[in-house]
This record gives C-alpha cells, sequence and structure tokens, in this order.
C-alpha cells in the first residue's frame, strides 16, 4: 500500500516469513528468485541458480553473507552473486528492500 | 539524540547507518606491520593473515635479495636443470601490489629501534612499526678453515648460490661437495647433471644419518655411485687449498689425503639468522626464541621460520614453517587462539629417480620393535619403528609410495594392532588405496585420472600444485576439485602432492579443525558441548569463539549433529543447519526436484501399500520409479511444493532415505519360507528398524539381517551385519558398500533376538556419541580399534545396558518427519511465493 509507485518494487513477504539464515522461493516463469534473510536481517535476491549446475540456491545452507549450493557446495556471495574463489560465475542478482517489515522485491 | 533515534528506527535499510561505518573504518588508522624476509616462511604468514584479517594492517616488506618470493624448496630441480627459475617464484610483484604491500627488495634490514618502534635498512629506509614479524631465515653454516674465502668456494641457500654453480659448471671440471645431507647431495645430484665430476666428502659414516638409518644409508649410496657420483665418507675437512691466484684448487683432510677441486660446495648446515634480533636485544638461543604464539620477548616483535627457536628446537624444512605460519597469523589477525606445539618431521630427497623417506625415530632404541624388510638386490628397503602398539618412525628406500600414509599414522599416533600383519606392505594391502587399488602416484601417467567424480587426471593436479605453489590437500582440492566430492581418492592426491613438492608436502594433521571457521578439532567441539552444557549454535560458537557468526555450510549441521545427539530432547534442533535434504526430509537431484522413499520395514510391503504408492505416482505425474538398493521403492522426480500431499497420499512414514541418520535394514526371507533360513530374518530386520526409526547419526547407518551364512541381505557391507545361524546370531560391524567397500568385522555371537537388540543398539549408541560427523562406522573403528567396540560393547555388560538405555531414550518420543509436515509443521519451507506483478 504504502508501495512507491515511481519504481517496479513488487511486496513479496514479510521479514519474518523468511527463516532467520534461511531463504523463500519468489516463483517467476523467466527463473525463480530466491530471497535469503541473513542472521543480522539484511535480505537479498538471487536468481535461483547456481552458475556451476543451475542447483536450486533457495535450498542451500546460509551463513554469514554466502549461501553454499546444496548440488555441488560452490559458495556464492549474496550481495554479489558471485562464486567463492577459486570457483568462478556469478548468479544474478536483483534489487530488494525492506520497508516496515515488508520485503520489496524489483523484478523486470 | 531523540530525533537522531526516530530517523534510525524508520528506516529500514539501514543504508546510512552502514555507510557512517564504512566511513569511520577508512578513517581508522591501520595498524602497521613490518615484515623483514621475504622468503616463505615470512610471506606465508602474511598470506594467512590477509585471509583473516585483509583490512587490519598496512602491510611492509623488507627482502635482502632482489626477488620476489620464490620456492627455496625448488632450487634443486632449477640446479638439475628440471625448472627454470621464473617456475619456482611463488608471489610475482603484482602479488604484493594487489594485496598493497610495500616490497623493499634488495634492502637488508640492519637495526630494530624497539623504543622508537622503527626498522632501519642498510640504506638508510625507515619504516614504523606497531607490530613486526622477522623472518630472517637462516645462512649456511661455512666451516671455519684456512681457504674458506678462496674463489670457487661457495654455499648452496639462494638462487644466487644456484646459478653461480650453474656457470661454474660451464667451465670448471672438479666440484667437491662437503656435506653428505639432503642440501649437500642434491646439489652434488645436480651439479653432476650439469657435467661435473663430483665428490662428495661427508664426516658421517653414512650418507643422511639424520634421516636415515646405516642400511638405507648405504643403498642411497650405491645407488649414487651409479650415477656416477664419488664418496669420501668419515673424511674432516683440514684446509681448501689455492691454486697460487685465490682460486681453490683442492681440498685437504685431517688424515692428510687430498681431492682436486676447483669448485667447492659448503652445506655442512644452516644456522639461524640472528643478528638482527641479538643487535635489538631479543633473547635468543640457536634461533630467536619463541613462545608457542610465535612471539618473542618484545611482544610486538613475532619471528617465524628458520631464524626461529621453538621449545629448543629450529626447523628447516619447510612443513613446520608453514604450520607456524598459520598461528602466528592468527595472533597478528588478534584472534589469539592458535597455538604451535612443534612439528614432526618428515624428509624425503628430491633427487629424481632416487625415492627415499624417513619420519619419526627410524632408529628405534629401548623399548621399541622394528620391523624389517630388506631386498638390496631390489633396491628397496624398508624399516619401521613400533613402540606401545604405535608407529613411531619410518625409514623407506627405494619404494616410498606409503610414505604419507605411514607419516600419517605416525602423526595420528593411532594403535596399530589391527594392522601390524599388513603395515609393512603399505596401505593398498589394506586396501585404502583408492580409486581401483592405485597406490603408485608415481607410476601414474599424466593422463591417467585420479579423482574419478569430478574427471580430474594427474597432470592437471601436478600442474597446479606447480604453477599455483600448493602445499596442502585441501588446496589442491580447492583449486582441481580432486578429492572433493567423495574422497576417496584423498590419498592418491598426498601421493601426488608428495612426490611433486617433496619434504615441503604438508599432511593434513590429525589435530585437524572441524573447518576454516574454527581451529578446534571435531573431538574439541564434542567435549565442550558435553562438559559445558551447551544446548544451541549459538552457545557453541560464543564459547569456542567461532570466528565468523554462524559458522559455514561445514560446521553448522556437524555441530547440529553434536548438540542433538549429547543432549537428546534438551538441544534446539536449528533446521537452517541442516543439509536441504534433512531439513525437508527429501532427496534433492540434480534438476531441483526430490525423491520421495517411503518406510518399508525389512523391505516388506503389501498390496494396500503398492496401490497407494501408485496412485501417488500418476497423480502428481511423477517420471520415475524405481526399486532402491534397500529394499524399498523411490519416487524420483517429485517438486518441493508437492512433497507434504504426496506424503498424505501415500500414508507412509519417511525411510530417511536422505539423512545422517538410520536408511533400512535389509533381510532375506528367512525361515519363513527359504528351506536354508535358520532363523526369521525378516521379523529381526523389522524390529531392528523400528527399534531405530528417525535415529540420527555421524553419518547414514544402514543394517542387514539374514537368515542363514548364505547372507542373501549382504550383511557383510553394512554398518551393522547380524547373520543367523543354527544356534543364534552372529553379529558384524563397520562394513560398507560405498566409496570403497569395506567388509564388516565380526563382533559378537548372541543367542536371542532381544541380544541383537541390545548389542546392535549400544555398538550404534557408541558410534553416535564418540564418532565425528561424516565418519561412517568403518571410519570410526579405524580411529578407535575394534578392541576398543568389544571392551565397551561385549565385555562390560553394565556399559552396554546403559548404551542401549541411552539410545532408546534418544529416540524415545521423535514424530516421525512427515507426519509432524502432514500436520503442518515448517509449512513456509513448502510453500513458494506467488510473484503478483
Amino acid at each position: 500500500m504504502n508501495m512507491p509507485v515511481e519504481k517496479p518494487w513488487l511486496r513479496v513477504c514479510a521479514v519474518d516469513d523468511i527463516p532467520l539464515l534461511g531463504s523463500r522461493v519468489v516463483e517467476r516463469d523467466a527463473g525463480n528468485v530466491a530471497v535469503f534473510r541473513t542472521a543480522a536481517d539484511t535480505v537479498f535476491a538471487l536468481l535461483d541458480r547456481c552458475p556451476h549446475k543451475a542447483g536450486p540456491l533457495s535450498q542451500g545452507i546460509v551463513h554469514g553473507e554466502t549461501v553454499t549450493c546444496p548440488l555441488h557446495s560452490w559458495n556464492i556471495d549474496l550481495a554479489s552473486g558471485e562464486a567463492k574463489a577459486p570457483d568462478v560465475g556469478c548468479a544474478r542478482r536483483f534489487p530488494v528492500k525492506v520497508e516496515n517489515g515488508d520485503v520489496y522485491l524489483a523484478l523486470s | 539524540m531523540a530525533q537522531q533515534l526516530v530517523r534510525r528506527r524508520g528506516t529500514g535499510l539501514n543504508l546510512p547507518r552502514r555507510r557512517s561505518n564504512k566511513v569511520k573504518e577508512s578513517i581508522m588508522k591501520k595498524l602497521k606491520l613490518v615484515v623483514v624476509g621475504n622468503g616463505m616462511a615470512g610471506i606465508r604468514t602474511v598470506e594467512e593473515l590477509l585471509a583473516l584479517a585483509p583490512e587490519l594492517y598496512e602491510i611492509t616488506v623488507f627482502g635482502a635479495e632482489p626477488h620476489p618470493n620464490y620456492n627455496r624448496i625448488l632450487l634443486s630441480p632449477v640446479l638439475a636443470g628440471e625448472q627454470a627459475f621464473d617456475d619456482i617464484i611463488l608471489n610475482p610483484l603484482s602479488w604484493y601490489a594487489d594485496n598493497g604491500i610495500r616490497l623493499h627488495l634488495g634492502k637488508t634490514v640492519t637495526e630494530i629501534d624497539r623504543v622508537r618502534r622503527v626498522v632501519v635498512a642498510d640504506d638508510g629506509t625507515e619504516e614504523p612499526y606497531d607490530r613486526l614479524l622477522l623472518a630472517t631465515g637462516s645462512s649456511p653454516f661455512i666451516l671455519p678453515v684456512p681457504g674458506k674465502d678462496l674463489e670457487g668456494v661457495i654455499s648452496y641457500r639462494d638462487i644466487y648460490d644456484t646459478e653461480a654453480m650453474i656457470e661454474a659448471a660451464k667451465t670448471k671440471q672438479h666440484a667437491v661437495v662437503i656435506g653428505g645431507g639432503l642440501l649437500g647431495l642434491e646439489a652434488a645430484n645436480g651439479l653432476k647433471l650439469r657435467g661435473m665430476d663430483v665428490s662428495v666428502v661427508h664426516l658421517g659414516d653414512w650418507l643422511l644419518e639424520r634421516q636415515l638409518d646405516e642400511t638405507a644409508g648405504r643403498l642411497l649410496q650405491k645407488s649414487l655411485e651409479e650415477r656416477g657420483l664419488a664418496f669420501l665418507l668419515g673424511k674432516q675437512t683440514a684446509e681448501l687449498v689455492d691454486d697460487g691466484t685465490g682460486h681453490v684448487a683442492a681440498v685437504r683432510f685431517k688424515d692428510g689425503g687430498e681431492e682436486k677441486a676447483d669448485l667447492v660446495v659448503m652445506a655442512v648446515g644452516i644456522r639461524p639468522n640472528t643478528t638482527l634480533a641479538e643487535s635489538a636485544g631479543l633473547h635468543c638461543n640457536r634461533g630467536i626464541v619463541v613462545s608457542d604464539a610465535l612471539q618473542t620477548f618484545d611482544p610486538r616483535i613475532y619471528a617465524v621460520g628458520e631464524c626461529v627457536s621453538h621449545r629448543g628446537v629450529a626447523y628447516g624444512l619447510v612443513a613446520p614453517l608453514f604450520e607456524q605460519a598459520k598461528v602466528c597469523a592468527n595472533h597478528l589477525a588478534q584472534l589469539g587462539i592458535g597455538q604451535y606445539k612443534g612439528s614432526v618431521l618428515s624428509t624425503k630427497l628430491k633427487v629424481t629417480g632416487i625415492d627415499l623417506f624417513s619420519a619419526g625415530d627410524f632408529i628405534g632404541g629401548d623399548g621399541t620393535e622394528d620391523i624389517v624388510l630388506s631386498d638390496p638386490a631390489g633396491g628397496v628397503y624398508k624399516k619401521l619403528v613400533i613402540k606401545d602398539d604405535k608407529l613411531v618412525g619410518a625409514c623407506l628406500y627405494g619404494d616410498t609410495a606409503d610414505g604419507a600414509w605411514y607419516f600419517k599414522l605416525l602423526r595420528e599416533g593411532r594403535t596399530i594392532n589391527d594392522l601390524r600383519d599388513t603395515l609393512m606392505f603399505g596401505e593398498s594391502a589394506i586396501g585404502d588405496a583408492g580409486v581401483q587399488g592405485q597406490s603408485r602416484a608415481a607410476a601414474m601417467q599424466d593422463s591417467d585420472e585420479v579423482c574419478g567424480c569430478n574427471g580430474v587426471c594427474k597432470g592437471t593436479i601436478v600442474k597446479a600444485i606447480k604453477d599455483k605453489g600448493l602445499f596442502t590437500v585441501d588446496d589442491v582440492k580447492k583449486h582441481t576439485k580432486a578429492a572433493s566430492s567423495c574422497g576417496s581418492c584423498t590419498g592418491l592426491v598426498e601421493q601426488i602432492l608428495m612426490s611433486t613438492v617433496g619434504s615441503s608436502f604438508q599432511e593434513t594433521p590429525k589435530t585437524k579443525a572441524v573447518c576454516g571457521c574454527t581451529d578446534r578439532t571435531h573431538a574439541e567441539v564434542r567435549k565442550a558441548i558435553r562438559e559445558h552444557h551447551l544446548l544451541d549454535h549459538k552457545a557453541v560458537y560464543d564459547f569456542l569463539e567461532w570466528r565468523t557468526p554462524n559458522g559455514c555450510a561445514t560446521c553448522r549441521p556437524a555441530v547440529n549433529y553434536y548438540l542433538l545427539s549429547t543432549w537428546p530432547h534438551e538441544a534446539v534442533d536449528d533446521p537452517q543447519s541442516r543439509f536441504v535434504n534433512e531439513r525437508v526430509h527429501a532427496n534433492i537431484q540434480k534438476d531441483g526436484t526430490f525423491s520421495v522413499i517411503p518406510q518399508m520395514k525389512g523391505g516388506v510391503t503389501n498390496s494396500e501399500e503398492l496401490r497407494r504408492i501408485a496412485d501417488v505416482a500418476d497423480k502428481y505425474h511423477v517420471p520415475m520409479v524405481k526399486v532402491t538398493g534397500g529394499q524399498r521403492i523411490d519416487l524420483l522426480g517429485v517438486k518441493k511444493e508437492d512433497l507434504v500431499n504426496v506424503w498424505k497420499d501415500l500414508g507412509m512414514q519417511s525411510g530417511h532415505a536422505y539423512g545422517k541418520s538410520i536408511r533400512t535394514v535389509k533381510t532375506c526371507v528367512g525361515s519363513e519360507f527359504c528351506r536354508f533360513g535358520t532363523q526369521n530374518s525378516t521379523q529381526m530386520g523389522i524390529e531392528l528398524e523400528t527399534m531405530l526409526a528417525n535415529m540420527w547419526s555421524p553419518h547414514k547407518v544402514k543394517l542387514a539381517v539374514s537368515g542363514c551364512p548364505r547372507n542373501c541381505a549382504e550383511a557383510g557391507i553394512k554398518d551393522v551385519g547380524v547373520i543367523a545361524v543354527d544356534s543364534g546370531w552372529e553379529l558384524y560391524v563397520g562394513g560398507n558398500g560405498g566409496i570403497k567397500t569395506e567388509v564388516a568385522q565380526f563382533l559378537c555371537k548372541v543367542k536371542t533376538a532381544d541380544e541383537v537388540k541390545e548389542y546392535s543398539g549400544a555398538f550404534l549408541q557408541l558410534y553416535r556419541e564418540e564418532a565425528y560427523y561424516l565418519d561412517r562406522t568403518v571410519h570410526y573403528i579405524a580411529r578407535v580399534g575394534l578392541d576398543y567396540i568389544k571392551a565397551k560393547v561385549v565385555d562390560d555388560a553394565a556399559n552396554r545396558q546403559a548404551l542401549f538405555e541411552r539410545l532408546l531414550y534418544s529416540l524415545e518420543g521423535l514424530p516421525d518427519p512427515w507426519a509432524a509436515r502432514i500436520a503442518g509443521a515448517q509449512k513456509n519451507e513448502y510453500i513458494p511465493i506467488k510473484a503478483i506483478a
């Protein structure tokens, strides 16, 4: 309701709907988006597709600001989407913000 | 003030606060770290420090040599013409620039002003420090004999000496190497390959007397003689003779003999470089004296490497230096939890084609026994020294394929009772040789595959080790992916590391930390949880001072298991610390779908269940229905959001086919139908599976019950195998049909079905309480020994009953996870958010 009109922000859920150190999946035709929540309540959004073999990052273990892919344990930096060295690759990021306890995502 | 508070509460993003913190950080002055010594120990410490605290220091490095950090261990291959100098550079100049390190090359630090906290170099350069790291290394020891300063007399220490030898070999013919130690022999071999006539003069009675016993030393001498080297043993150098022009002409010995020489290489030992430290008033005693934190007597000054004396020992090999670097970096990073306790050494000679290896106390003495294999004609000699049922030393010549393995046994200090008969024949003899039994990494072709999981061949690994300067198995895993999946080729990777980098090889020590988040071992974590009644993750991380706020994907599942198994019904299970399979209670597949395996106790089902399974397969369009190896039915390709409904429609319990948990009890038809069956094995299996339902464990646990010794249920490769005989039941433990097939070992024989449950339950509880996370029963038994298991489970009835009761207590009242989720538990986990545009 308080959605800013000028930006394509989409309310997806309340922060508390995402488990601490966990994630939720936002379904989308063009590929699901994984929305992560860290211990410090920071929220990140990445395309739910590991740059290695397309594993669902949303199903990985979240630690610090990193998620470990459940398929072959690549570590992906939540803020940048980049795989941690020595692995190389990048998962697409989506702008995300939290306002009044609600999570907004800018899909495009 | 009030305004500010309101404003902060209003910003959901917290962005302004974070930004202001960042600004503060960059304004905050960094501490100054000055490193004196640009060699392997100093730079390794800097690398470790950058990994831990990249922003803490402004780093300055002084190097007396005009080169960036290079791999001193590989000077011998350079001398032998097998590698070029560029090949052995570890940190190119760009590395220093990339990490913002100020590098002073070709400058020797001559003074430390501890009052002003400034170091001064020979050209007048001054650098202030908050912390100083001394890594000044060592110098070759020069015999104090007449003629030691003549031209043509050199030592063998750095690339300058190596190049001098290469030059000399072009014009000179007769080389004498004084010193028959590792360095001397490598120098002699290199000069021989460069075309010189080489004699080695050695004071001792045999070569490498600190690394080899006499027999092996003689074998080595023989094979070096076959390569054209000459040896003068038991000779003491008296004088180097001048040819009249200030150049060396010969070496004269105490006994009067002489050996012609136009190049003399002194390789009689090294001496820690302590001049700088001593002039600054730091306490030195055959090295700069440091504490277990690598701290000198001045708390602002640390020291690592060959210049150091730690607990009275100065190390000259690279592995200990790296261990020191790790600890020192930890303290420089102000974490303060590392402790260096000294190193067990192993040695390898880097002369291509000659294999020798030694470690520990290979001479032996009072209270030790030797196992010796000697085949002088075949050029093979092996001696293992055993004390109190433990391997304490090894000396191998000719066949060193098992060096890494012996070194591991030695460092682990485990009892070798069970291996004694086959110990001499190496790791392959106990069937632990990695993929397809290959145990000789050196004999493998570059194109041979080492890691079958990730398709990594030997050449790739060797190249990565050389190009990237890797020294540990973990490094190799990270960079090549070899041994990073199932891990069965770890031994082979260790061997390749060893044969590629020689004595610089760093064995993964037994006191291996759980992961990079901590220096604590699995044993220490378990102990802390038990002794301090820690009940949740935060308590563990706080109490043990984890480096990360909430662990990582490696330690969290381990800690979660330790909490639950130590404090059942008390500790808090954290679903976010479980691997997806255990969180979702289904097995993730490569496309992100899941597989569903309902429980079928003992592999017994009925028409009702089969009908429901068929209906579910139709209703949810299950792409594949498959019979598993554990006598159950697998529905593959189920979408996550369908899981709960699938379970509901199945009306069956979870088969736990996805967890580090009880899996299945495989059975044969037994005496009910089979004409050979001696007991009702099917019923026994069902009872065991009922008893163990919902049991979490360090790794998966599989059981089998066979009705007769024909063993149709394949009980010989299960964690607990039960085989019925006419007079009762035989129990076997520690079998494994997976990565490396292991035959289960006989535990005991019991009479009744209740005893089967009590004994196997007690064994599994012991495993649950003591094994490290991700150890199968076979690994656990290998660590503690079968005798220990028998003592705890078979011989001590009271302990067995206590174990069994603890098992039953921890399983009591655990709900079937599928039923719990049908009832609404963890609902959000399964429901995706629909995006409404």
